[in-house]
């Protein structure tokens, strides 16, 4: 708010006493946030993201940018590099930066900032009821930096000492957990790891998809992938960020926005919500340094 | 038994180009179709060859990094095209094996697992598997025999000149079936409309074209027995070869016309003129004693008995042999006799001489005579002709009728014309009309017109005769005398 009475009695100045003055020193305006996005919700709808930017900037008062990146490492190394302010992440990797990275929100799924990890199969697959039953099949992975689309499947793997590569004929990666059902969907592989608020959400909006495949399992609950910060970013504008998602909920257009997220709204959060993840975290690391030579 | 040769020409022309019709469709359709599947065919395998290539291009990094996830998309791209644009065209499926030719990835995962061995779901593939594509070769692997249901399209998948896998492309034939025999259905409907259009417009064509012949044929039977009129025959003459033959033939017809009609006056004037010799020659045996009795008769009544019998005898044969006389010297027609020159009196006494005849019949007589001055032509043997026609001409022509007279000179010839509304003299009497005692009309002694006939020939002139129902008209042509004579 400052920066904008600042500029705005500036402006005022200048309007006074140079009527007819030129325009190149008026605009100083705010340098835009920037805010990256990764596939742990639905990014691949660009008019619902305009309709939320825009939100996101008559609130904020100030220009918004969305930066989306193929992976979730490229969104995460943009945001320790400082080229971004603000991301949308998966729990893990933000409690892998922890240092790094301030959390700031976490949405509400079904009133709780929790989510679930599905395995899923194809639904021709009648049989399959446990990830035992896919061993030495084809697994479809969203993204190596996911919770819910690699790690806990990677640590129930680990429990019986094995390794994605080495327990299945194949394994690849999507890069989004909407594109893992995708796979699965089409028969490209027998199983895969989801985030089950996705797949929920797919189900609500795109059934024919998702009835063409079935959950197998449901994974204990983790902390729902918040938004974090870098550590650059100022108090000011992590708590201005944090109070408009915080407050979505209670105006018409957020509560919209909500509902087309197929979320409740957002809480500011608290960073043990993602012990579990840690945990699985390092379970997964010990087991993999110990498998190495 | 009917030859193909003896067809009339009406039904034979006409045939053959409708036999020329049908088989330049039937000819046609199916090497337009041939044709249409070739290309259909090339512009597929160019069309597949161009897709393999840029998939396999852009397969390889795919490939490189082991994601099969991006190489599925990939390979989907040219599936996500709606059906109808691709026009049954597409691919059935593509499928990607790697360098161990195991399957690497497919747009058919659930047929073609991943890491399954294609040759065990797919026996038609081992040429490809067993021989996969030179890396270096432009032209990509085609397997197409005729007892697949597909043919396959193969590229090799390649990065710095080391083999990562193969592409294979499948399409399905059924479509390609389909398109033949759509294909084959419009050259059919095609062909059928194009004969239905063309096969009438032929045929009529042809009947036009074979028409001239046809009419030239049959007015060339009419030839016999009789030759036809040159009014009654109707031939085109065009400037085509048909069309000078038309005009030859009629030329040929209106030649043996004039030709039958010489031999017809021939044969005439030859029986005429034998006529005219036996008449002479009797008349001329009959004359002289026809003389001498005359003569004793003559003397008789001078010297003779004066009884009233015998002189009411004697009248009796002087007047019987008076006529015979009379007949014969009739038959005997002399122009030798010295005259003088035709001229305008002449014309005077005539119309006079024929007067009574003239009111008696109450015909209407009109005179047109274009000379001026004497014609070097015996005036009595004109005379003579011209009162003979007038007197036939009256008495021919009905009651109140008229009767023409024209006399007019050309540079060779006097010409006189006698025409009349008199009754009709049908064609095939005209030839004997000039036979002595041939008598049209129930009077007269039928010499009139054999008397100017004889006087006509000696003076070396023509006779003409027109009759129609409402006229009738004798022209005479007699040729004037060297002034000198």
């Amino acid at each position: 708010m400052p920066k904008l009475t600042k500029f705005l009695a500036i402006l005022f100045i200048l309007l006074s006493f140079t009527a007819n003055a030129s325009t190149d020193k008026q605009d100083l305006p705010l340098a835009p946030l920037r805010i990256g996005l990764t596939p742990v919700f639905l990014d691949d709808q660009a008019a619902f993201l305009n309709k939320w930017r825009d939100y996101l900037q008559h609130k904020l008062e100030r220009p918004v940018i969305f930066v989306q990146r193929g992976s979730y490492r490229e969104v995460v190394d943009l945001l320790r590099d400082g080229k971004l302010e603000f991301a949308w992440l998966c729990g893990y990797p933000y409690i892998r930066n922890k240092r790094q990275f301030h959390l700031v929100a976490v949405p509400l799924y079904q009133d709780e900032p929790v989510y679930h990890s599905y395995l899923i199969v194809p639904a021709t697959d009648t049989k399959t009821t446990s990830l035992a039953d896919l061993r030495g099949k084809v697994f479809a992975f969203s993204d190596p930096d996911s919770n819910s689309g690699y790690l806990y499947t990677a640590y129930l793997l680990a429990k019986q000492g094995a390794m994605p590569a080495t327990y299945f004929s194949k394994s690849f990666y999507t890069w989004s957990h909407r594109k893992v059902v995708e796979a699965i969907a089409a028969g490209l592989a027998q199983g895969g790891s989801v985030d089950g608020y996705v797949w929920d959400t797919l189900s609500r909006t795109h059934p024919e998809l998702t009835s063409r495949t079935r959950v197998v399992n449901e994974s204990p609950k983790f902390g729902f992938p918040p938004i974090v910060s870098s550590r650059s970013v100022s108090k000011h504008d992590i708590a201005s960020l944090q109070e408009v998602v915080t407050q979505m909920k209670y105006d018409k257009e957020g509560a919209y926005l909500l509902n087309e997220f197929n979320l409740n709204g957002f809480v500011p959060g608290n960073p043990h919500l993602f012990d579990s993840i840690s945990d699985m975290y390092h379970f997964v690391e010990q087991m993999r340094t110990h498998a190495a030579p | 038994m009917l030859h193909l040769k003896d067809i009339s020409l009406g039904y034979k022309i006409p045939l053959r180009v409708a036999i020329l019709v049908i088989v330049t469709a039937s000819v046609l359709a199916p090497v337009l179709v041939y044709r249409s599947i070739g290309n259909l065919r090339d512009n597929m395998i160019a069309n597949a060859d161009s897709l393999g290539h840029l998939i396999a291009d852009t397969l390889t990094e795919p490939i490189l990094h082991d994601d099969v996830w991006r190489a599925f998309e990939i390979i989907n791209i040219p599936f996500s095209i709606p059906q109808d644009q691709t026009r049954d065209q597409g691919a059935e499926y593509i499928l990607v094996l790697d360098a161990s030719n195991k399957v690497f990835v497919s747009t058919k995962p659930k047929r073609f697992p991943i890491l399954s061995d294609p040759l065990t779901i797919e026996p038609n593939l081992s040429p490809v598997v067993n021989n996969p594509p030179d890396l270096h070769a432009p032209e990509p692997v085609i397997i197409d025999t005729r007892q697949l249901s597909s043919f396959y399209l193969a590229t090799a998948i390649q990065s710095d000149g080391v083999r990562l896998g193969t592409l294979i492309v499948s399409y399905s034939k059924e479509p390609f079936e389909k398109r033949f025999y759509s294909l084959t259905k419009s050259a059919i409907m095609i062909t059928l409309l194009v004969l239905a259009v063309l096969l009438p417009f032929g045929v009529y064509w042809a009947r036009k074209m074979a028409a001239p012949l046809l009419q030239l044929s049959e007015t060339m039977n009419r030839i016999t027995p009789n030759l036809p009129e040159l009014d009654d025959i109707n031939l085109e003459e065009t400037k085509d070869e048909i069309g000078q033959l038309a005009k030859s033939f009629r030329t040929m017809l209106g030649e043996l016309k004039g030709k039958e009609q010489l031999q017809q006056q021939i044969i005439i004037s030859d029986r005429l003129a034998a006529i005219g010799r036996l008449a002479a020659g009797v008349a001329h045996e009959i004359n002289n004693p026809l003389g001498g009795m005359l003569n004793a008769i003559s003397t008789y009544k001078r010297h003779g008995i004066q009884d009233t019998l015998t002189l009411k005898t004697l009248s009796i044969l002087e007047r019987g042999l008076q006529q015979i006389k009379e007949t014969v010297a009739a038959l005997l027609v002399e122009t030798k006799t010295q005259t003088r020159s035709f001229d305008l009196n002449d014309v005077t006494d005539i119309c006079t001489l024929v007067q009574s005849d003239v009111s008696e019949k109450q015909v209407k007589l009109t005179c047109n005579i274009d000379i001026t001055k004497a014609q070097p032509v015996s005036s009595t043997l004109v005379r003579q002709i011209i009162i003979n026609l007038l007197l036939n001409a009256i008495h021919a022509t009905q009651s109140q009728g008229y009767v023409h007279l024209h006399i007019w000179c050309d540079s060779t010839d006097l010409c006189i014309e006698v025409s009349n509304d008199g009754s009709y003299i049908p064609k095939e009497k005209i030839s004997y009309l000039f036979e002595p005692f041939t008598s049209l009309n129930q009077g007269g002694n039928g010499l009139g017109l054999w008397v100017i006939y004889q006087i006509v020939q000696q003076l070396g002139g023509v006779i003409t005769v027109q009759s129609n129902h409402d006229d009738t008209r004798f022209t005479i042509q007699i040729p004037l005398q060297e002034p000198h004579e």
